[in-house]
């Protein structure tokens, strides 16, 4: 790093920026979405149509959206964070209202020519405004209880508004996401253990309630759950999904088929293979070998984050970028988990590899404000003293 | 300032704690979805690589080309037809309806078959074939291949179905193919899979149930790999089964052909067979059926007809047809006397006209007798008298004994599941079967081929080889080649009786025949070399009372049909070199001499002269030989693969 100080007036030009950007990162990303356009072009038996020539240009429009929002100084994103969250929030509530129905859940909201899903969007405005409200607060209130009652509303409401899509994957995200920024800012580590039982709880609740009245699951969701639980229950039906991905998966055996060979991602047995269940046609082509690699390279991707995490002096941008990593992680974890039967189907895409437009723009702007967070990392904020 | 630095520091050693934490617990999480993949991908791939095969590759059996029938003088008796069909598949199809509209007008499609087709084309999945039309004409099925490119989806293909060319005169021995029943599906054992394949037919009847497996051939093995909804992508690997074994049977189609038409409107049977290999030369039953109706589906209405006939044009009469041997049975009956001793060829016997056993009086067929005859009358005019003498002497066990021999009550090795063994009764079988103790009168109507005995013309005409030989047990075979390979014939085993005592009844049959005063000298062929002997035989259907001996026995002509006397005669010929053996039946028809002989006679006479019958064969005063145009005889070429 540079020993040019910025106090705030004579900041660094922009070639100084990107001169300064963590390029190593920026190229593993890129990295990444080479991995998914090749999966995209296998896909489509060997085409760059319908998703992969598609999913470069999104990902060039993103990427270009990732450098520019890593150009922007990082104190403006604190001062929008509330903003972006609030926009976020309505276009939520906008999709109960104006959402059409896809895959019998409402999840997009057409706006002009885009197909936005709010949820996704909310996964880093929910990061940007915790980080803030972390950021902003005085040290000594860290510890008050009531302290705890903003942020908790703040993941709480658009994860209940994600849970009425119904999306439960995405919801498990931005509830998870939350937490974890709620730890690294540092609240009491007993809180933690309550949050523990209280989930415990809620597990509890989630199956009891089942066939009551009171249901807090659609019955699908627990279809979805039981078979994930024993996919032998129902091979045909809900189970077939975790069913013909675990064996196309486990069918490439250490080495796999071989790149555009994957004989049942080719034939139609995988559903989503496009979209979700893209690392099963991984597993099926490349193997063990290509399942390690992508996520040797992915957790490459979380270190990097995390460690430039580390290097920056605010606790803003320290929040952004481990909420960004932590956001980044959990898809990619929930993904694999999910294919591989480790986890129920949930719906949650591969990140930068899973074909789809809104996680791509989602995670390359995430990767934005961290990145911007770490070339305007030793910024002063003027902090205030207090929230409450 | 200093004291945010510190609270920054704070913070800042909290979160690189906390956050060390964090990337601790996604590394447990990475490392185990990495566990995961080891799980799946290496301790349990082959397992998921097998689910993944089976999920994707269907074997399927490739059925193979059924073999052909081809008669001893290269007549296609059984072949594959070309099958013109079209078929219709459904992804390539924007509007079915509007296709078969088109189709319509270029092949036979009435409104009420389209709907037909309409609805099966909605039942189908879509990746399946559907079978618009079959059996088109050659012209129909080239204006479909002309119209092609209009019409996409629709594909005009080729078939095979089985056809008998020669139908009728061939249905009872060739049989007919059909589609596989459950209960051949389970006795198929390993095949069954093969059996059941749609467009599978297999032998139902005849030959082509007999030779099944040898027609059937092996079936082959393709291996194609298929998509999540079951719909072909690519076949892996083909092996060709081993088509079905080309068969050229022992029957000879002009004889065939010409014993059928003989027969005509009679119902009965004819078979010819060679005296030392056993070659059956001609096998007819009348009336015959046509086989190709049942390959193609026959309606109710054809089938009940079939059915319902009194003359029972689905039975092989030839070899599941059972009648009292009557007089036929006669040289046996000599034979048996001969070697059991009792008697010489010079034993005479007295004939008043009947014979008293008890209180019961059994009559000659020739009311008043033939005074004393020996036994070459005894066989020439059919003296009942003398027979009842014989049998009385010997007793049915002897007679049972002999009568074995020469294949009565003994089922035909010749495979034809329709065939029977017909009945040779003796002490043990009626004790067996009525529970009951023989009555001598009993031998005495066993005597002339009557009472409990039975047998089939394929019997009758084993029995006649047996004789004809010299006394050798020749079997009965319709395989003469196999892939054009000869099947070599079974070697002829001695059946005992000594060869002097075959050569009196020889002799008696000539007299029958050939002397004036037998019983079928009408029917003689005068050509030296190629005479004919043989035996008459008239089977009673119903009892004569007593009362009707005294008011006149009712001539044939004046009871219905179903009461008249089957005629049945056996002959061989040459009568000094035998060669061919043959037996007559003809059901209802009344006495041996005047229907069944002449039949025997004119086929002999097409056996020994296919193309021209030399002047003189037949006497002056006998019936003209039956003869008919042969119209297709020389044009019937091969049209078929």
């Amino acid at each position: 790093m540079t020993s040019v100080e910025q106090h705030g007036t004579a900041g660094p030009t922009l070639p100084q920026k990107l001169l300064r950007l963590n390029w190593p990162l920026v190229l593993l990303i890129v990295l990444v979405a080479g991995i998914g356009f090749a999966m995209q072009y296998s896909v489509a038996d060997g085409s760059v149509d319908p998703w992969a020539r598609r999913q470069m240009i999104r990902f060039a429009v993103s990427f270009v959206g990732m450098l520019v929002v890593a150009m922007v100084d990082i104190r403006f994103w604190r001062g929008t964070a509330y903003a972006f969250y609030g926009v976020s929030l309505l276009l939520l509530i906008g999709v109960e209202i104006a959402g059409t129905v896809g895959m019998g859940a409402q999840r997009w909201i057409d706006i002009g020519p885009i197909r936005l899903q709010p949820s996704e969007l909310m996964k880093i405005a929910l990061v940007v405004a915790l980080a803030r409200f972390f950021h902003d607060l005085n040290p000594r209130q860290i510890r008050h209880v009531l302290t705890l009652i903003p942020p908790l509303l703040m993941i709480a409401v658009p994860a209940a508004l994600v849970v009425k899509q119904p999306d439960l994957g995405t919801a498990v995200l931005l509830a998870s996401g939350g937490i974890v920024i709620m730890f690294l800012a540092g609240v009491s580590l007993w809180f933690f253990a309550l949050l523990m039982a209280g989930a415990g709880g809620l597990v509890y609740a989630v199956f009891a309630s089942k066939g009551q009245d009171w249901a807090l699951l659609k019955p699908y969701q627990y279809d979805r759950i039981a078979v994930f639980l024993n996919p032998e229950l129902d091979p045909r039906g809900a189970g077939y999904h975790i069913t013909q991905s675990k064996i196309a998966f486990g069918s490439g055996g250490a080495t796999g088929e071989g790149y555009l060979q994957g004989p049942l991602s080719r034939l139609d047995f995988l559903p989503e293979k496009h979209t979700d269940f893209i690392f099963t046609v991984l597993g099926e082509e490349f193997g063990m070998i290509g399942g390690l690699v992508l996520l040797g390279l992915y957790m490459v991707v979380l270190l990097f984050g995390l460690m430039t995490a580390m290097r920056i002096r605010h606790l803003f941008g320290r929040l952004v970028a481990t909420g960004v990593c932590m956001t980044f992680f959990a898809y990619f974890a929930i993904n694999m988990a999910m294919v591989m039967g480790m986890a129920p189907v949930v719906g949650v895409p591969l990140p930068l590899v899973s074909y789809g437009g809104t996680s791509m723009l989602v995670i390359l702007f995430g990767f934005g404000l961290l990145l911007s967070a770490q070339v305007h990392g030793k910024v002063t904020f003027p902090r205030r003293g207090t929230v409450l | 300032m200093a004291m945010r630095r510190y609270r920054n520091e704070h913070d800042r050693s909290v979160f690189s704690r906390r956050a060390l934490v964090l990337f601790g617990v996604q590394g447990a999480v990475a490392t185990a979805l990495g566990a995961r993949m080891y799980q799946l991908q290496i301790v349990e791939g082959e397992t998921y690589a097998a689910r993944a095969d089976r999920a994707r590759i269907r074997p399927s059996l490739l059925a193979p080309v059924r073999g052909q029938i081809v008669s001893r003088d290269g007549k296609p008796l059984a072949v594959n037809r070309h099958n013109y069909r079209v078929i219709l598949y459904r992804e390539e199809v924007d509007d079915p309806e509007k296709t078969l509209e088109r189709l319509s007008a270029l092949i036979p499609l009435p409104p009420l078959r389209r709907k037909a087709l309409l609805e099966e084309i909605g039942r189908t999945r879509a990746f399946l074939p559907v079978v618009l039309a079959e059996n088109l004409k050659w012209e129909e099925f080239a204006e479909v291949n002309a119209n092609a490119p209009a019409l996409a989806g629709v594909s005009p293909e080729l078939g095979l179905t089985r056809h008998y060319p020669e139908s009728d005169f061939t249905g009872h021995l060739v049989g007919y193919v059909a589609a596989a029943s459950e209960r051949d599906v389970e006795r198929a054992g390993k095949d069954g899979a093969l059996i059941k394949l749609p467009g599978m037919r297999i032998g139902k009847s005849g030959v082509e149930r007999v030779e099944e497996i040898a027609l059937r051939g092996k079936a082959g093995l393709s291996r194609v790999e298929k998509d999540a909804h079951g719909r072909p992508i690519q076949e892996l690997e083909r092996r060709e089964g081993t088509p079905g074994e080309d068969l050229t049977l022992t029957v000879d189609m002009g004889l065939q052909k010409y014993a059928m038409q003989r027969m005509g409107e009679e119902s009965g049977a004819v078979v010819v067979m060679d005296v030392y290999d056993g070659d059956v030369l001609a096998m007819a039953s009348t009336p015959g059926f046509d086989p190709n109706g049942f390959v193609l589906g026959l309606s109710q209405k054809d089938w009940l007809a079939l059915r319902d006939n009194e003359k029972k044009p689905l039975n092989n009469k030839a070899v599941s047809g059972l009648y009292p041997p009557g007089s036929t049975f006669k040289m046996v009956v000599a034979m048996a006397a001969l070697e059991a001793g009792l008697v010489g060829p010079g034993h005479s016997v007295y004939c008043g006209g009947h014979i008293e056993l008890g209180s019961h009086r059994f009559h000659c067929w020739k009311r008043g007798g033939h005074g004393t005859v020996t036994m070459h009358e005894g066989l020439k005019q059919s003296c009942d008298v003398y027979f009842y003498d014989l049998a009385k002497r010997l007793g049915i066990d002897l007679l049972a004994e002999t009568a074995r021999k020469f294949g009565i009550g003994v089922l035909p090795e010749i495979g034809l599941v329709d065939a029977k063994s017909g009945l040779m009764p003796d002490k043990a079988w009626k004790r067996a079967r009525k529970q009951e103790a023989w009555y001598p009168g009993e031998t005495l109507h066993a005597g002339i081929g009557q009472g409990y005995l039975l047998g089939s013309p394929l019997q009758l005409a084993v029995m006649a080889a047996r004789i004809a030989n010299g006394g050798y047990e020749v079997h009965p075979r319709l395989v003469r080649a196999r892939n054009g390979e000869r099947v070599r014939a079974r070697s002829l085993r001695g059946t005992g009786i000594d060869a002097a005592h075959v050569e009196t009844v020889q002799r008696g049959m000539y007299g029958v025949v050939n002397e004036p005063g037998g019983t079928a000298y009408r029917s003689r062929i005068a050509l030296p070399g190629h005479e004919m002997s043989g035996k008459t035989g008239t089977a009673q259907v119903r009892r004569i009372t007593t009362a009707e001996r005294a008011t006149g026995v009712l001539k044939n002509s004046e009871l219905p049909w179903k009461e008249r006397d089957h005629a049945l005669f056996v002959a061989f010929a040459p009568a000094d070199d035998p060669r061919y053996a043959i037996s007559v039946i003809v059901e209802h028809g009344g006495g041996g001499s005047k229907v069944a002989a002449p039949i025997a006679r004119d086929v002999l006479l097409k056996l020994q002269f296919p193309r021209e019958i030399p002047e003189g064969a037949i006497p002056q005063g006998a019936a003209p030989m039956f003869t008919v145009k042969d119209e297709d005889e020389d044009n019937d070429g091969n049209e078929d693969a």
